[in-house]
């Protein structure tokens, strides 16, 4: 495997972590005004990511900063070319981590309530938003020879990325349903798995038309047939395995599945488009791909010393930290600090 | 509208807000594992109560820093496409590996900190803050590491039209990157010690829980001198190494237009005309710039009539001819005047409570006290000044050498465009800066024993439809 295939794989994970943990505090937010009834209840679900989301989004930041260091032509071309969807994306992400903490500094309703509404819209758009750019980068976008891309509305928007960006969130909502079933307590655990239940149907059905769409619509069953209907029915596996998990109560396994949804699905994302890293929808000669958008091969070699170093420790203090916060949250305990 | 004034107007106003919180979060969080290791060694609450009270407000100043920090690392690739394109092979890495190595340990420990007072063993807790501290100058380390290459390029070669590294350890020994950094952490330091300094005044003029304020008063003296002795000491150091490597920049910042005598004055004050290209009126120090360039009385600086000469031989053949070299004068001058007025009053103001604490009489002199609060923006001022000399001060180049910013920016990225980011990033940072101070304020005004008090239970809930 050369250097530059390595760094997709090394930011498909990266993007795959990102969804896996960023996914659920997304879930969670949205769920603060979908699933809460009070503002007690808002402030235990905001308490079960606490410790962890700001690390969370940090496995985006990192994602974006392997892109530039080992596709420098792919990060220049994606993040010129998706201005203003990507410009949408930082105000949410803003918005949303300072209301994090700004939500209970001020012992008034009104001002938490209002905090807590940016939670909740900083929650569902970035990953309707990222679907949508993840989606219709798939579809292919307008980049020319000299790899910038000039793209018109449509080429965002269209049914397949809505439906992308769609399903994406849906997936994201039902796995902050399950953090949230698995990490509180009482009337709160019960109606989680139970809206859990009947999100994943909905999650079922968004993904088997999303499948479909993406058969009609872009090329990956043609570029990689075996390994895209591989992890097709692993994706639906895991939404089936969940559903029965969380029928049987077992809070963990069905958390774990909605997580693999996840994984999968941002895989089979990143294999469709491999060895490509945009497609071009002008010319096939214009895409980008892992062998020209990368960086030289010294570059690529020192990032992957410094990487397969630092990740394992970021791994390890990661799971220390959610050993750590492993107990429910409830409402007899500080609800803030 | 012209983009590239537009994304420069929108890379200096993000990054100048940017900075604003990050010094102040290095500081102050450096300054709170002192005081939370105070309490850990010596088993005082008051320690324990300081640790969480500037903790507290440490936490507010943090979460701005960190999401405004997010539009950093999108807006190369955003603004500047063609730079990312060009330096992305050596410039991409440090801000990966400070992502990788900084971040996560940051935004891990400092979720382990504030949730884990009832968690965590006493020193284990301890750890965790010194860790985001630890993380918060890595942080600055790698950020910078990739700051120096723009200023004093090293360890690429030129491959395809783009700079390609070859040479990761001339990335870390930059020499700019060892007069800056540590410039610019010491810098960290007295934002961090004049933010409590201040605030502690205050307290103690209305004789608020004056042992609290006081204790914590005098780390602040303690950081401060450090701090602004330290960023004088390493500003001439950095000064030095800029009449090497940048000697535009550093003819720009002394209004130098023509060679000096040997040994060369330093300039005071002048009227600058950067038309006709001279000074109207200057007020001189003799000697004082040989001093400052070369650590002695003699030797003269060229002026920036003969390095436009000499950069046109140079580089005219990288970025086409005619360019023109000299970087807005009058900007670098005075920022770079402005920096050291205000670091200079640092040192003053630190020096003055060092003896003030000797005497014994630190809550005792009010006009002393009174000074600290507008003081507070004193180290705020110096930051940004010292930032516009350096960036500013470079210019026409965002590459030093190799690359100009008329060249750098996004050439499918419309003024208009920009314009719109730039607004909607104005109205969001107006909203942030008001919430900020004025969470800042509440919580300074409700004093360190809120936080004891601040374990209670919400019992009402005007919000609950369902009725509770």
């Amino acid at each position: 495997m050369e250097l530059s295939e390595l760094w997709f794989l090394l930011i498909a994970i990266l993007f795959i972590g990102f969804f896996f943990l960023e996914g659920f505090d997304f879930g969670v937010g949205m769920s603060t005004r979908l699933l809460a009834r009070n503002q007690i209840e808002r402030t235990v679900m905001v308490n079960t990511i606490g410790p962890f989301w700001d690390a969370n989004e940090v496995w985006l930041l990192t994602g974006g900063g392997a892109i530039f260091a080992a596709f420098p032509n792919w990060y220049a071309t994606m993040f010129s070319g998706y201005y203003l969807p990507l410009l949408a994306v930082l105000l949410c992400l803003i918005g949303r981590g300072v209301s994090f903490e700004f939500r209970r500094k001020v012992d008034n309703p009104r001002w938490t309530n209002t905090w807590d509404w940016v939670i909740f819209f900083g929650s569902l758009l970035p990953p309707f938003l990222i679907g949508v750019l993840f989606t219709s980068m798939l579809r292919g976008m307008p980049i020319q020879a000299d790899m910038n891309m000039n793209a018109s509305f449509t080429d965002f928007i269209n049914i397949y990325s809505l439906w992308g960006g769609l399903t994406v969130t849906l997936l994201c909502f039902l796995h902050g349903l399950n953090f949230l079933a698995l990490k509180t307590v009482g009337d709160i655990r019960q109606r989680a798995a139970a809206l859990a239940k009947k999100v994943v149907l909905a999650v079922l059905g968004a993904l088997v038309i999303f499948v479909v769409l993406s058969w009609g619509m872009t090329d990956i069953f043609k570029v990689r047939p075996v390994m895209e209907s591989v992890l097709v029915v692993l994706i639906i596996l895991a939404y089936v395995l969940a559903y029965f998990f969380i029928n049987k109560k077992r809070e963990g396994l069905a958390f774990t599945m909605s997580g693999l949804g996840l994984a999968f699905t941002v895989s089979a994302i990143f294999a469709g488009l491999f060895p490509r890293v945009m497609i071009s929808s002008i010319n096939k000669a214009f895409d980008l791909t892992v062998y020209n958008a990368s960086s030289g091969l010294y570059s690529l070699k020192i990032m992957t010393i410094v990487a397969l170093t630092i990740l394992p420790f970021v791994l390890g203090y990661t799971i220390w930290s959610y050993y750590i916060f492993r107990k429910r949250v409830t409402d007899k305990e500080q609800l803030t600090y | 509208m012209d983009p590239v004034f537009l994304a420069r107007f929108q890379f200096a106003a993000t990054t100048i807000f940017h900075f604003f919180f990050v010094p102040l979060s290095i500081g102050l969080v450096f300054m709170v594992a002192l005081m939370e290791t105070l309490y850990v060694v010596k088993k005082k609450e008051i320690y324990k109560k300081m640790a969480k009270f500037w903790g507290h407000l440490f936490l507010i100043n943090f979460a701005v820093g960190v999401v405004t920090g997010i539009i950093q690392e999108f807006q190369f690739g955003m603004n500047w496409s063609d730079y990312s394109r060009f330096v992305g092979d050596v410039f991409g890495a440090p801000l990966a590996i400070e992502a990788l190595l900084a971040f996560f340990m940051e935004s891990t420990f400092i979720g382990l900190w504030i949730f884990g007072w009832d968690r965590l063993m006493k020193k284990v807790h301890l750890a965790c803050i010194w860790l985001v501290s630890f993380g918060t100058l890595l942080s600055g380390f790698w950020i910078l590491m990739a700051n120096s290459f723009m200023q004093v390029p090293v360890g690429f070669k030129i491959n395809n039209g783009r700079a390609e590294m070859n040479d990761f350890l001339a990335l870390i020994t930059n020499g700019q990157l060892w007069v800056e950094f540590p410039h610019v952490i010491t810098g960290a330091l007295c934002t961090g010690a004049f933010f409590i300094a201040g605030v502690s005044a205050v307290n103690l003029l209305k004789k608020n829980h004056v042992e609290f304020y006081l204790k914590s008063m005098k780390i602040a003296i303690i950081i401060g001198l450090i701090g602004s002795i330290g960023t004088a000491l390493s500003g001439h150091t950095q000064a030095q190494f800029l009449v090497k490597t940048q000697p535009m920049k550093m003819a720009a910042a002394e209004g130098i237009w023509k060679d000096t005598a040997d040994p060369a004055p330093w300039s005071a004050f002048a009227i600058i005309d950067s038309y006709k290209k001279e000074n109207k009126f200057e007020v001189n120090i003799p000697y004082a710039m040989s001093f400052l360039a070369y650590s002695k009385f003699e030797g003269g600086l060229k002026g920036m009539e003969t390095l436009q000469k000499e950069y046109t031989v140079k580089y005219d053949s990288v970025v086409g001819e005619g360019t023109n070299y000299i970087p807005p004068v009058k900007t670098t001058y005075w920022s770079f005047r402005l920096m050291i007025g205000f670091g200079m009053g640092m040192i003053l103001l630190s020096l003055m409570g060092a003896y003030l604490w000797k005497k014994g009489r630190l809550e005792r002199s009010p006009i002393f006290l009174k000074f600290l609060l507008p003081a507070i923006a004193f180290p705020f001022l110096a930051n940004t000044f010292g930032w516009l000399m350096t960036e500013v001060g470079r210019q026409p180049w965002t590459v030093f050498g190799l690359m100009t910013t008329a060249d750098s920016i996004s050439p499918n990225v419309s003024g208009g465009t920009i314009l719109f980011s730039i607004i909607m990033y104005l109205l969001i940072f107006t909203i942030l800066a008001s919430v900020m101070i004025y969470l800042m304020v509440h919580e300074i005004k409700k004093g360190p024993e809120s936080l004891h008090g601040i374990d209670s239970k919400v019992t009402t809930d005007p919000f609950n439809k369902v009725g509770a």
